[in-house]
Parts: structure tokens; C-alpha cells; sequence
């Protein structure tokens, strides 16, 4: 017992964790952890930065994008956030509206975007296209449209997440909606039987796709360049539906209370330099809104043939009924 | 009447090179404790008395030897197949149990009674000064009270050796007296043969015709009470008195 | 006195947690309640969660009747160790563990396939949540009864052999009485968690039919931001939980127990070779229900990075913190438990201190924690501290552990040493320095190294309150994950096992002196 009291003082000492010794600013960016985790972008853009910032970067991270613009309306006007990085377009007309961002105010004319850009608080820094990945050896005869896939083979089970905890399973609503309208739900009742399970996040489902649980899996077109680039497996593949794909563009915004204004923009700006972008690629997994240094991966798809995006006000609006009308074709 | 030639039944128990080892001690016991004896088991704490009784039980299983009890070997029965009859110090009631339900026990470990068994149980505990505690429960009854329940459950048992591991060490010496001169008025009732274990050498002088003095897990003195407490003692158990 | 300290701080921290969230976002009470999908979540997770504890308790008792009839045999502590792993793993390393058992590209699978039957896709539905949760919960109620079990005076055990007790008998006379009261607590305990449960029973339920409602509440949390509602359906959950709690602490009434303090367990009642077969097959049936799992994960651990893995400093910064994190929540549960132990004693109400110290726990974590959050960023404190909060955070989620391994044997402690106590004049701080520490070292032992083990396998707390600078393991896990690093998230899985098992094993030396069988 005494023994186990004396831990305490060693608990103590670990906890409290040493203060910066100089002076410089630090900017606090706040960001998804897959992000600022060492297998992300973060810590080359943190050390890129800080070579020129004459700054300290430090990430606070939360779950996802998501919980991120939460953390900030909870924190409110004396957060102590200089930048939001990593809520997605399905979010910014509500995260605007809560009145906590201010113009970004830099110069977008090195966007390169599949759609045109013209939202004056935020600033995209990668994108993507979901889609559903699939096990060649498993799956020799893939669904080749999405209707494929709603009407289709009922071998060809699929992982996918849950719209209420993960971007991508929102993504997916919103692509089905696109596509089908008033019929999603409709569509949903069809696609119900071949669906394995609905997990709350991304990593679950992919996890258990690797694992052989089923043979597609809901994720991004890129997913399988990951696996050819780093692992050299060939298997996985992703194929192109004619009715299009949806899109994820991620971006960054400056609340209006940040405490540190001019280092922020500099940062925002900074998101469109090479030193950012060429991070983005190979740690990321998803499209750069620049040219890069080399260009993409070659492992990279091309782009799906069509865009489709739900426009942000209208996800705003429409995003509760629709996830309501979701649950109810999916609990059937 | 024909004389019928009087048969020498033998000893009603008896342990033969009976061999137990806990710990880094090893115990050897020899005994025999003829019927209807009275046999008081002291020594000092840790010698092996409470070890001895359990061993006549079957509660432990000894290394090597044999015990028999009514001229039968037991050494390989289970307890329930023993025709013994155990009291420990505490925790001989379930506290969740009436007094009745308690005696109930001896009769029939389901508690299935019918009225003849019912009978038995209030006769029991009317033998043992209880008679309208039928209903208590052990919470309710004291010290005293409690161990003549399980007195009563020994009754109702009937099993013709009786085992007490000191029992009344709880209670005043008093009270502690008169407990022992019920269980040898039940004893010669019944013909129970008795052996107790009592760290109170007074208990043996008031309540044993015969005394065992246990040390270091051996029976180091054996006799009649009197006589062995009549000095000049045995070196060990004048050691022992003090 | 500190008993009532600490369940008045915890009233106050649930209840200004719910208040934040209530303050922060009103809820609009009238679209709550006529919610269609709402219905049926409640219905269907009550559902679940009683299946669940049903089952989890059901087998445990048998398992803990086993384990306490056989006494001392090769492997019984490594069991027991076993049994406490499940609580370790986070959430999505456990269905991945159960998946690969029973999953379509499971062992399960290919061994029927062998032998041409098609399992089918059986797992994804009510029965992989109930087998997911009986994973979880089982083990942890088999330990709680077992303790108490032993604590049964030996001398009872001795009256059924010679009385000739029919194992029927013994568990209608001794075994019964003794597990009645504290198998209120454990089964309420369940049920709270299996109530609460999100991960399992989404991922394994096969989507949101099964889904619980901290899944809704999780909705509310994310993108409504409606934190209102948020702590209206935390309070419904409590009302639920809680309810059940106290409904089985009123069934289940302690009977009055002679108390007893287990030295080690000998039963002489137990004969046959017929008994000793069954329990044999049981508790190896038990073994492997809950080993295979934890195998599978050791094994795709093995097959992963595990060098490169355990090379990395980040991996071994994040266990220490996790174990510094885990040390902390370790004490402020069995601190609290403690206090609230002797304010029941002292007040004699037993069911009311252990349901305050439950209700974290059973006004869901997630309400709970976000809050928590709430009320700190209000009461302008610094999340800088984030490592402080998570351990205060798993310290709460632990105390209802603790309550429940180490409240049925405090409770004999004071019924036998009571009455010496005050006619001594032994009381206060004293008497629990003297006299009732040292007879309870080993169940709070136990309950400590329950606590650790909660707090190292935790990710709720740590992803609310942490920074990646502190990241710990069940974290790194997750971005591992994120970032499709499957083989080295599995061999952090694997470390992150083996630590709660080092950390078992170091606690209960510590505090409950070399193991016993």
C-alpha cells in the first residue's frame, strides 16, 4: 500500500508537462487526429511551417471534423484556436453560420478543384471521391454502376458506416440521395439485405474488409493506391460508376477570435504551397488542391468521370430528415 | 435367560499410525477411545488438536494410515458416510435458517419434513433448554443459545461419536461448564462417545474421564484426567499449565 | 462523512455536467418524446441490454461455482487473469478479435466449412451482440461472484459434506444466500453497460435496428449539436440503468450472511467424479470463449509489425502515460469506492451508495464526458490539464467496478468486527488503518487492477480530453488504424495486452501479497 502512495508523486511529474522555454507564438491549429498523428501530414507540415513561421505549431485534435466545429462552438469566443483544419464541405454552411470563422482572406488562384470554388471563409486543402473498394480475388464480377450495386448480386456483400458518427457514411447518403432523390429510400430497402454491417466509423469497416469479412468495403477511390504504394498488393481495386461519385473537399478556416489573426492567414495562405500540398498525397490518401512537385502518384486513379456534391446550405437543411429517413429504411 | 457370552464390541474409534502433514509438521496420531468415553483433547495452540478431530471427520485426508470408527474402516469415506457428528467453534448455523430449520438439517439436508420429523426437531430442542425457539434466528439467539441448536441438530443425528471443536470458547466460564455437563447428560442419554478439544485445561478436569495432551502433532500424554492432572505432572504438560 | 463527501461531489458532477449540456442547448422536450425512432431504440436497446446481463450473469454463476469447487488446479490464476483481459481491449480491437472467431472469414467459419455446414452470416444480428457482450461481461461478473464465494466460512462448506448436501441443496442453502445480494450489483453493473454499449452493438447488430441509444445520443452530441437533447436521453438512460439497479437491489435483498473471511477454500462437500467432469468441461468451455479471442488478437499482433512497433518511442511514451493515466484513475476509484463503502456501512443503505457511485456509468459516458467538457471550458478551466481529466474521467467509470468487487466484503468485515470495534473504541480512520485495509487487500486489490485495466483500454476519455503529444495506447490504435496501418495496429493491440496483464499481475502482488490459487 505504501508503495502504490508513493507512485504518486511520479504521476504528478508526468503529468505536468514541460513549459516552452522561449518566446515566439505558438499557433494553435485544430484538427482531426489521423491528421497531426505521425502517420499523417502532420508533423512534416508542423516542421515545413515552423522553418519559416518564426512559430510554434502545436495540434489539438479532436475525433474528426465533426467534433471539431463542435469543440469550437463549445469553447466559444475565448477558444483558443487560430485554425480549424479538416471539417468538410457538408459542414461549412453551418459551421459560417454559427458566426465564429472569419474571411480567410487569401489568394485561391493556385486552386485547382473539380468544382468551382467561390466560399470566402474557408480554404480546401485535399480532396476525394468515396467509392467502393473491392477484393478482385474475392469479388470477380464487381458491381460496375451504382444501380449495379443497389439491385445487384446478393453475394456481393458490403461494409459500410454509420452516416451519424463517420463522414464517408454521410457521404454516402448524400450520394444516394443525389442519384436516387425521393427514391432513396427506396434504394436503401434494396441495398439493406447485402449490407454485412454498419460501423461507426471508417477504420472499423476497413478493418474488417482486410480481413476478409466482405468483399467491398464503402471508402475513398484512393484506398487501394495506399496498398499498391506501400504494400505492393494489387487485389484491390476501385471502379468507376457512371452515375458519378461523390466528393469530399476538406477545408481550413480562421475563427474570428483567434489570438493569433496575421499568423493564422499566413498559415491558410501557406496551405496552398508546395510544402503543404506535397505532404498531402502519400500521407492523406487523398487529391491535392495544387499541382505537386512530380505530379500524383501513378498509382493514384484518375478522377471519376462525374462530381456529384450536395451544396452546403441544402446538406444543412435536409441533413436530420434525411439521416431520419435513413434509420427508418434501414431498421426495418 | 441364557447368558449370552458378552462380546468385547472393541474400541468405538481408533486411529492407527494415522499420518498427516500440513505445512513443514508432520503429525502421527495412535489412539483408540473406547465407547461411551468422554475424551478431552488440549495442548497448546497449532499442535494439531483442531487437526486431529478433522481428521476423524474426513474433512482432511490423512497421508498414511488408517482410522476406524465403530470397527469399520473409514479412512477413504466422504464425511457424510461417517457415523460422526461435528461442532465447530462458530458458523455452525446458516444464519439464513431457523432454529427448527437448522435441527431440520440432521434430519434431512433438504429440509423435507414430515410431521414425525417436525416432532423430533421440537423434542430435540426441548432437550436442550430451547423448547419455543423454533421460529428464531440465529441472529437472534446468543452465543450459547446457538451452539445448544447445534447441540440439538447432534440429537436429532443420532451418529454415536461426537465431535467438539472447542465449542464453548466463546462463552463464560459459567456457562461454559454448564454447556459441558449438558453434552455428557446427552452423551450417556444416547451413549454418544465425546471427544472435545479445549484450550481451557479446566474443561477437562470438570467435563473428561480421559485427557489427551497434544504437542508438535503427537499425543504426548494419555490418561485418565484425574490422574494425569494429579502432580507430579508430566514435564510437557506441567510446561503447558504453567 | 467522506462517504457522503464523495456522493454528494459525484450527485453534483453528473448532475452540473447534464445541467451544462441542458443550459448550453435547451432541448425541445415535446419533439423528444414523440420521436417514432426514439420508441423504438429504447425498446430495443432495454431489450438487448436484459438479454445481454441474462445471459453474461446466467453463465457466470455456473463458471464462478466451478472455479470456487475445484479449489487450487494448474492454470487457475492464469485464468482468473484471463478473465479480466476482455475489459482491456477497446472496443474495436474486441470486434475485430470477435469477428475473426466468429466472422465470415472467421476460425468458426472455416472449421464449418470443413465440415461442409454454412455458418452463414449469423454473427452480424442480436447474437453477435450477445456474443459480444457476454465476451465483456461475463468474466468480470464470474470474478465478482467467485470472490464472494469465497468468502463463504469454511465451516459451512464442512457442515454439507457431513450433512450430505445434494449440490442442489448446497447452492439452494449456502450458495444462493451468499450470491443473492451482491448479484444485484453485478447484474445492474451488466446491464448499465450493455445499455450503454455503442460500438458492439452497431458493428455486430449489423446496423442502426440494434443501435443503442448512446447512439443517438452520440448523434446529438456530433452534428446537431443539440446538447439539450443530448442530456435528456442521458437522463432517460439513467432513469433505465438506474432503475434497473435499484429494482434488482430490492429483489435481490442480501440475506443475512454469518460473515466469514475465505482463507483458502477447501470443499469437502464436493465429491464425484461425474461433478468434477462437468465442472472441468465448463470452465474449459469458459477458457476458450473468452482466450480465443484474446489469442486471435495475439496472433494477427505476431504476424504484424511488431518489431518495428516496439522500437518506436512513440509506443512506449504512450504506454507510460497510459499507466500514469491509469495509476491515477486506479486511485480516485478506490479512493471513492472506499468513502462511499464506509458512508453505506455507517448509513446502512448499501443499495443507495452504490447506485450514487454508479452513475456515471449509468448516465452514459459520453453524455457525461461532453458535459464534463461543457462545465470546464464554462467554469473557464484549462484543458491544458487533459491528462489530469481523462484519469478523473476513468476513475469515475471504474468506481462502480470497485463497489462491486469490494462492497460484499467490506460488508462482512463490518458485520463480524462491528461490535468488537465499538467496544474497543476503535473508529474512524483508525479502524480502517487497523482493521479493515488489511482484510480487504485482496479484494481491493483485484478491484484496483480491474480499474488499471479499464483506464490503459480506454479511448473515450482520452480522445475527448487528449493531445497527440500524450497520446496512449488504445489512441495510437485508433490512428493506426485510421491511417491503414492494420498490421502495426495489431501488434499495439498485442502490447497493449500483454501491459494490462503486467499490470495485473504487479497490483494484486502489491496489494494482495503473493498469489494464492
Amino acid at each position: 500500500m505504501k508503495r502504490f502512495l508513493a507512485l504518486i508523486p511520479i504521476i504528478c511529474g508526468l503529468i505536468a508537462l514541460p513549459a516552452r522555454a522561449d518566446d515566439l507564438p505558438t499557433l494553435s491549429v485544430y484538427t482531426y487526429s489521423s491528421f497531426a498523428s505521425d502517420y499523417g501530414p502532420g508533423p512534416a507540415i508542423k516542421k515545413a511551417f515552423e522553418a519559416e513561421c518564426a512559430c510554434h505549431l502545436d495540434y489539438v485534435t479532436a475525433e474528426d471534423g465533426v467534433v471539431l466545429l463542435s469543440r469550437l462552438r463549445l469553447e466559444g469566443a475565448g477558444s483558443k484556436a487560430d485554425v480549424i483544419l479538416g471539417i468538410d464541405t457538408n459542414l461549412t454552411a453551418e459551421a459560417a453560420a454559427t458566426g465564429l470563422f472569419a474571411p480567410a482572406g487569401v489568394d485561391l488562384s493556385a486552386l485547382k478543384l473539380p468544382i468551382a470554388w467561390d466560399d470566402k471563409y474557408f480554404v480546401p486543402f485535399d480532396y476525394g471521391y468515396f467509392a467502393f473498394e473491392y477484393d478482385k480475388t474475392k469479388l470477380p464480377d464487381p458491381p460496375k454502376s451504382l444501380a449495379d450495386l443497389v439491385a445487384g448480386h446478393p453475394d456481393a456483400k458490403m461494409l459500410i458506416e454509420d452516416p451519424r458518427s463517420s463522414t464517408p457514411g454521410l457521404g454516402l447518403l448524400l450520394w444516394i440521395k443525389t442519384v436516387y432523390g425521393d427514391g432513396a429510400a427506396d434504394a436503401w430497402r434494396k441495398l439493406k439485405p447485402r449490407v454485412l454491417t454498419v460501423s461507426k466509423s471508417w477504420d472499423e469497416a476497413y478493418g474488417l474488409f482486410l480481413k476478409g469479412e466482405a468483399p467491398l468495403v464503402l471508402t475513398y477511390t484512393t484506398s487501394p493506391a495506399y496498398h499498391i504504394i506501400e504494400e505492393k498488393k494489387t487485389q484491390y481495386a476501385v471502379d468507376d460508376f457512371p452515375e458519378g461519385h461523390y466528393l469530399q473537399v476538406e477545408v481550413a478556416g480562421m475563427p474570428a477570435h483567434a489570438p493569433h489573426p496575421d499568423l493564422a492567414r499566413k498559415f491558410l495562405a501557406f496551405i496552398l504551397t508546395a510544402k503543404f500540398q506535397d505532404a498531402i498525397p502519400e500521407t492523406n490518401w487523398m487529391y491535392p488542391v495544387t499541382d505537386v512537385t512530380g505530379g500524383l502518384p501513378s498509382a493514384f486513379p484518375p478522377l471519376p468521370s462525374k462530381t456529384l456534391l450536395v451544396t452546403s446550405p441544402d446538406v444543412a437543411a435536409h441533413r436530420k430528415a434525411w439521416i431520419d429517413e435513413w434509420l427508418g429504411a434501414m431498421s426495418e | 435367560m441364557v447368558d449370552q457370552p458378552v462380546v468385547d464390541p472393541g474400541p468405538m474409534l481408533e486411529l492407527r499410525a494415522v499420518v498427516f502433514r500440513y505445512q513443514d509438521m508432520e503429525m502421527r496420531f495412535d489412539l483408540a477411545v473406547a465407547a461411551g468415553e468422554c475424551v478431552a483433547v488440549i495442548g497448546p495452540s497449532g499442535a494439531g488438536k483442531s487437526t486431529l478431530l478433522a481428521l476423524i471427520a474426513g474433512f482432511e485426508k490423512p497421508a498414511a494410515g488408517r482410522i476406524l470408527v465403530a470397527g469399520r474402516d473409514v479412512t477413504s469415506d466422504p464425511p457424510a458416510a461417517r457415523p460422526v457428528t461435528s461442532l465447530f467453534q462458530e458458523h455452525n448455523l446458516f444464519a439464513h435458517l431457523t432454529a427448527a430449520e437448522n435441527v431440520g438439517l440432521g434430519i434431512d439436508p433438504g429440509l423435507r419434513l414430515d410431521a414425525a420429523g417436525r416432532a423430533k426437531v421440537g423434542a430435540a430442542l426441548a432437550h436442550v433448554g430451547l423448547s419455543g425457539f423454533e421460529g428464531r434466528l440465529p441472529g437472534q439467539l446468543s452465543g450459547g443459545e446457538r451452539q445448544r441448536v447445534a447441540l440439538a441438530r447432534s440429537l436429532v443425528r443420532n451418529r454415536p461419536l461426537l465431535l467438539l471443536d472447542e465449542p464453548f470458547a466463546a462463552l463464560g466460564p459459567a456457562q461454559r461448564r454448564e454447556m459441558l455437563d449438558l453434552v455428557n447428560a446427552l452423551a450417556r442419554d444416547r451413549g454418544f462417545t465425546v471427544l472435545f478439544v479445549s484450550h481451557q485445561p479446566d474443561d477437562a478436569r470438570h467435563a473428561a474421564g480421559r485427557t489427551l495432551f497434544v504437542r508438535d502433532g503427537r499425543v504426548a500424554c494419555d490418561g485418565p484426567t484425574t490422574q494425569l492432572f494429579t502432580p507430579p505432572l508430566p514435564k510437557e504438560l506441567a510446561e503447558y499449565l504453567g | 462523512m467522506p462517504g457522503i463527501a464523495v456522493a454528494l461531489t459525484l450527485l453534483a458532477i453528473v448532475g452540473g455536467s447534464l445541467t451544462a449540456l441542458i443550459a448550453t442547448v435547451p432541448p425541445d422536450l415535446g419533439a423528444i418524446l414523440a420521436d417514432r425512432y426514439l420508441h423504438h431504440v429504447l425498446l430495443f436497446t432495454s431489450l438487448q441490454a436484459g438479454l445481454s446481463s441474462l445471459l453474461s450473469v446466467g453463465i457466470a454463476l455456473p463458471v464462478a461455482r466451478a472455479l470456487a469447487r475445484r479449489g487450487r488446479f494448474p492454470g487457475r490464476n492464469l485464468l482468473l487473469r484471463l478473465f479480466a483481459l476482455p475489459m482491456v481491449m477497446p472496443a474495436v480491437v474486441a470486434v475485430f478479435a470477435i469477428v475473426a472467431l466468429y466472422g465470415h472469414g472467421g476460425w468458426l467459419g472455416w472449421l464449418a466449412g470443413g465440415l461442409g455446414l454454412d455458418t452463414g452470416g449469423f454473427l452480424y444480428g442480436l447474437t453477435g451482440i450477445l456474443i459480444g457482450h457476454v465476451f465483456f461481461n461475463m468474466p468480470f461478473a464470474a470474478r465478482a461472484l467467485l470472490a464472494v464465494l469465497e468468502a463463504v466460512p469454511g465451516e459451512s462448506w464442512r457442515l454439507a459434506a457431513q450433512l450430505r448436501m445434494s449440490s442442489a441443496q448446497v447452492f439452494r442453502l449456502i450458495e444462493w444466500p451468499a450470491l443473492k445480494g451482491a448479484l444485484a450489483g453485478v447484474a445492474g453493473l451488466v446491464f448499465m453497460l450493455c445499455f450503454a454499449s455503442f460500438t458492439v452493438t452497431l458493428t455486430l447488430g449489423g446496423g442502426p435496428a440494434w443501435a443503442s441509444l448512446e447512439a443517438a445520443i452520440y448523434e446529438a452530441l456530433r452534428y446537431d449539436f443539440d446538447l439539450g437533447r443530448a442530456a435528456v436521453l442521458a437522463l432517460m438512460q439513467l432513469t433505465i440503468s438506474g432503475g434497473m439497479l435499484l429494482a434488482l437491489h430490492r429483489v435481490l435483498q442480501p440475506a443475512p450472511v454469518s460473515p466469514g473471511l475465505g482463507r483458502a477454500i477447501e470443499r469437502p462437500d464436493v465429491v464425484g467424479r461425474c461433478r468434477a467432469a462437468g465442472d472441468a468441461a465448463l470452465l474449459v468451455l469458459a477458457a476458450l470463449y473468452v482466450g480465443l479471442p484474446v489469442l486471435a488478437v495475439v496472433l494477427s499482433g505476431v504476424g504484424g509489425a511488431v518489431g518495428r512497433v516496439l522500437g518506436s518511442g512513440d509506443t512506449w511514451l504512450a504506454a507510460g502515460i497510459g499507466i500514469a493515466i491509469a495509476a491515477g484513475a486506479t486511485l480516485l476509484a478506490v479512493l471513492g469506492a472506499l468513502a462511499l463503502i464506509a458512508g453505506g456501512q455507517r448509513w446502512r443503505r448499501w443499495g443507495s451508495f452504490q447506485f450514487i457511485g454508479s452513475l456515471p456509468l449509468a448516465a452514459s459516458p459520453l453524455a457525461f464526458g461532453a458535459g464534463l467538457f461543457v462545465l470546464l471550458t464554462r467554469l473557464g478551466g484549462s484543458l491544458d490539464d487533459g491528462l489530469f481529466l481523462v484519469a478523473l474521467v476513468n476513475g469515475f467509470m471504474g468506481l462502480p467496478y470497485v463497489l462491486r468487487v469490494v462492497a460484499p466484503a467490506a460488508r462482512e468485515v463490518g458485520e463480524r468486527h462491528d461490535r468488537l470495534c465499538a467496544s474497543l473504541g476503535i473508529a474512524g480512520w483508525r479502524r480502517w488503518q487497523l482493521i479493515d485495509l488489511p482484510l480487504l487487500r485482496r479484494p481491493i486489490g483485484l478491484a484496483a487492477g480491474l480499474v488499471a485495466a479499464l483506464s490503459i483500454g480506454d479511448l473515450g476519455a482520452i480522445a475527448l480530453f487528449g493531445t497527440p503529444r500524450t497520446a496512449t495506447l488504445p489512441l495510437l490504435i485508433y490512428q493506426q488504424l485510421a491511417a491503414y496501418r492494420l498490421d502495426q495496429a495489431a501488434a499495439t493491440s498485442l502490447l497493449l495486452i500483454g501491459l494490462a496483464f503486467g499490470c495485473f499481475a504487479a497490483i494484486e502482488r502489491l496489494l494482495c501479497g503473493p498469489a494464492r490459487g
